[in-house]
């Protein structure tokens, strides 16, 4: 039962250095063979994937799913169809949702929402201190017997270096990667834009390169001296590449992603104050913006991720610093990604690798991968077949994305989870 | 390595076009910001402003040029000069005006703002003269009026502050003449909050004026603020030296809360204009101020009331030079509208 073969299709897994087409055979939710179908294997159904590429499903290691707590902008049963839709077969939710997941109680809960759904997987980051304030922990380890993969304090601060790395050396006592987007809440505190010249002819206030690379200085020696296993998130600046670039050559076990809109956006596409690109950390400079795409062709990012954060239409109806940040980024974070390939930006096994093999290291999960026993969660697109993002292509509940009118080349054509066709692509 | 060329212009990303101010012939349908305004139509604007003026020295201050028109003055901020002159302007043009006063704290939603604003549409008002705390809202409102309603910016949070740059323009031009390649202006004080600043800075840039210099301490300089043309000097005596036109902005009170200040007697004492330090500048320097003053903060008051203080005459100039962005606003044939891009 359950029995699927892709055929003719270009398998293009980094983590197996697998670049080439193969027929791929998968039954009862695992991958149980490449190029020769194992003995007596009979398909129950076959893709033709003749001029199209199967990658392994891709995980986003930062998508908010507004559910609990904002099911009036999404839940996550429709992020979990768009996510599907869009070949993200893993969404990494963080723990700021409405109540927060400081227990396990909403770890199940989610859990519970997204089984049932039966789309992609969810998997969680629980809170590092509880409801986010930055000063009590967390039952960490109630938290990971729960599911959760790691712990996150989100964009809120821990003001006291003590509890954080208290938290820290107590996450690293349970094994619990932390995920660090890092932040100085006083020098980003009101700020809406890239403290820059842009900012300051439009009257915005500012956030400058400070409000991050401050957070990230005291976050590595904190790291450094605990030993716990740190990722850092969402980065925007040539001098956290810098940073970060300098600690991993020093030796240290970190890793780093970038949102993909940080690769396409600069400060300049706000100067119509348009609120679409109204994100945090705020779209910088264009050096910042070569210097992230370097970062991740060099290997100094591990990952991208779409930082999905889908608004209501009211969130984005006002002036520019009322508006509420986040970008709608399901839908373009495949286009958006391979689009660094076709650029000649990043070559396209660094891209694939960054969208699944490393950010499923990451999560610590069996997936991001093609071998032979792991989970057949696979993404299969077209590198050829022109499209335009407008509101009906963006599936996600949020239409919110400063891509809209954008012509991207690759469009998903099926999507397999658990070995299951969960989504294909019909004209 | 981006490759731009493949990518859409700003204004197909988003609804929010940057030149919306200007409608398919070039002239003004809203008035917005100085920014990427032509010398011609500045000097347009101080020209139309100027045979208004001639009017409003007569003893009958009024002509018919927006009679049926209705005016209204949307202030969602407090302000007194600017909301009085808009209305005593509107009204020697003959049109309606409509005062609603809106306190900020009731309208902080997104929402509500569009709903006064549709409200107001459907009294059929021509025109909306808007002040707002936020930066950019004259923009978003600019963007979803109707079509046939006009938007002036009366002060748009740190961003914009049109008119008043203007009618510091035309007070610049009545005293020092019309060649300003020869003029040094100074602009001290509160520069990072203040859309009066940057206003003016555009406009003295369009205008090809000599030295444009910025005069405040590092707190309150904005980053980068030399990209827009400005020499930036954070010693007021040095900065100060030869200057022409010295124009003071307001200090406000909270500054000293954020910790961008310690008190407003080390401001006085390091950036206020005593007039010792008037001396430094040109013997005929004329000295400006938006208004309104704080005495003793940013300014003496023997050099706010001194023979080179022409901070009244500002006040007298805001009157013409709003009719004259008014009537260039309303006055343009409605059909111009037709065919325009969206």
């Amino acid at each position: 039962m359950n029995r699927l073969v892709i055929k003719n299709g270009h398998l293009l897994d980094p983590s197996n250095q697998l670049n080439r087409q193969a027929d791929l055979y998968i039954d009862n939710g695992r991958v149980v063979a490449i190029d020769h179908s194992p003995n007596g294997f009979i398909a129950d159904q076959t893709i033709d994937a003749k001029g199209l590429t199967a990658i392994p499903g891709i995980v986003d290691l930062c998508a908010r799913l507004r559910e609990p707590g904002l099911e009036y902008k999404a839940t996550i049963q429709s992020e979990t169809i768009a996510a599907a839709m869009s070949g993200i077969t893993t969404l990494c939710c963080p723990p700021d949702t409405d109540p927060v997941i400081d227990e396990p109680a909403v770890v199940e809960l989610i859990h519970h929402k997204a089984t049932s759904a039966g789309h992609s997987n969810v998997v969680m980051l629980g809170a590092l201190t509880t409801g986010l304030k930055g000063e009590l922990l967390s039952e960490m380890h109630a938290l990971q017997i729960a599911g959760c993969v790691g712990l996150s304090n989100g964009r809120q601060p821990i003001p006291n270096t003590l509890v954080l790395k208290r938290a820290y050396a107590y996450a690293a006592n349970c094994g619990l990667t932390v995920f660090i987007e890092p932040d100085d809440h006083w020098l980003s505190a009101g700020g809406c834009a890239h403290n820059g010249t842009i900012a300051s002819r439009l009257g915005l206030k500012g956030i400058p390169v400070s409000a991050e690379t401050v957070a990230l200085a005291r976050a590595l020696e904190i790291v450094a001296e605990t030993g716990v296993k740190a990722h850092f998130g969402r980065l925007s600046s040539a001098a956290s590449v810098a940073m970060i670039r300098r600690a991993k050559n020093d030796g240290m076990n970190i890793t780093a992603d970038v949102s993909a809109h940080q690769l396409y956006l600069n400060e300049h596409d706000i100067s119509s104050f348009n609120s679409a690109c109204h994100v945090l950390p705020p779209l910088r400079t264009q050096r910042d913006q070569q210097a992230l795409q370097q970062g991740l062709a060099d290997g100094t990012l591990d990952a991208i991720c779409s930082d999905h954060q889908p608004h209501d239409t009211d969130a984005k109806e006002a002036p520019f610093a009322s508006t509420e940040p986040g970008i709608s980024a399901l839908a373009t974070l495949l286009p958006l990604a391979t689009r660094l390939a076709d650029q000649g930006i990043v070559d396209i096994c660094t891209v694939i690798k960054a969208i699944t093999s490393s950010p499923a290291t990451i999560l610590g999960m069996n997936t991001g991968t093609l071998s032979v026993g792991s989970n057949a969660d696979i993404c299969i697109f077209d590198r050829d077949s022109s499209w335009q993002l407008d509101e009906a292509t963006i599936h996600s509940s949020g239409k919110n994305s400063p891509f809209i009118g954008w012509n991207f080349q690759t469009r998903v054509k099926h999507t397999i989870i658990g070995g299951v066709i969960i989504h294909s692509h019909t004209e | 390595m981006v490759n731009k060329a493949s990518r859409p212009t700003d204004s197909m990303i988003g609804r929010d076009n940057w030149n919306i101010q200007l409608d398919c012939n070039g002239k003004l349908k809203h008035f917005l910001t100085i920014e990427g305004l032509s010398t011609e139509l500045l000097i347009s604007i101080l020209d139309t402003a100027e045979s208004f003026a001639n009017i409003n020295a007569k003893s009958v201050k009024k002509v018919p040029l927006l009679r049926g028109k209705t005016i209204a003055n949307l202030f969602f901020e407090a302000s007194t000069r600017t909301r009085n002159t808009f209305e005593l302007a509107a009204k020697r043009l003959s049109a309606d005006v409509l005062n609603v006063n809106i306190s900020a704290s009731a309208t902080s939603k997104g929402e509500t703002l569009m709903d006064t604003l549709h409200n107001l549409q459907a009294m059929q008002c021509d025109m909306f003269v808007v002040r707002h705390n936020a930066s950019g809202a004259t923009h978003y409102i600019a963007n979803r009026v109707a079509p046939g309603i006009s938007v002036i910016n009366a002060g748009d949070g740190s961003h914009a502050h049109p008119t008043q740059a203007m009618l510091d323009m035309f007070t610049i031009r009545r005293n020092k003449g019309d060649n300003f390649g020869q003029l040094r202006v100074a602009i001290v004080g509160d520069v990072l909050h203040s859309r009066v600043a940057r206003s003016q800075i555009h406009a003295l840039n369009i205008l090809n004026t000599g030295n444009i210099r910025v005069i405040a301490p590092r707190t309150l300089t904005p980053i980068g603020i030399e990209d827009m043309g400005v020499e930036v000097f954070h010693d007021f005596d040095e900065g100060i030296r030869d200057a022409d036109v010295i124009i003071m902005l307001r200090l406000q009170k909270e500054r000293m809360q954020g910790a961008l200040l310690p008190s407003e007697q080390e401001y006085y004492q390091m950036y206020g204009l005593s007039r010792e330090r008037l001396r430094l500048a040109k013997p005929d320097a004329i000295v400006m101020h938006p208004g309104p003053i704080n005495r003793g903060v940013e300014i003496e008051s023997s050099v706010a009331d001194g023979p080179q203080s022409v901070i009244l005459d500002q006040v007298t100039n805001g009157i013409s030079v709003r009719m004259a962005v008014m009537s260039m606003v309303l006055g343009r044939e409605p059909e111009t509208d037709k065919g325009e891009k969206s």
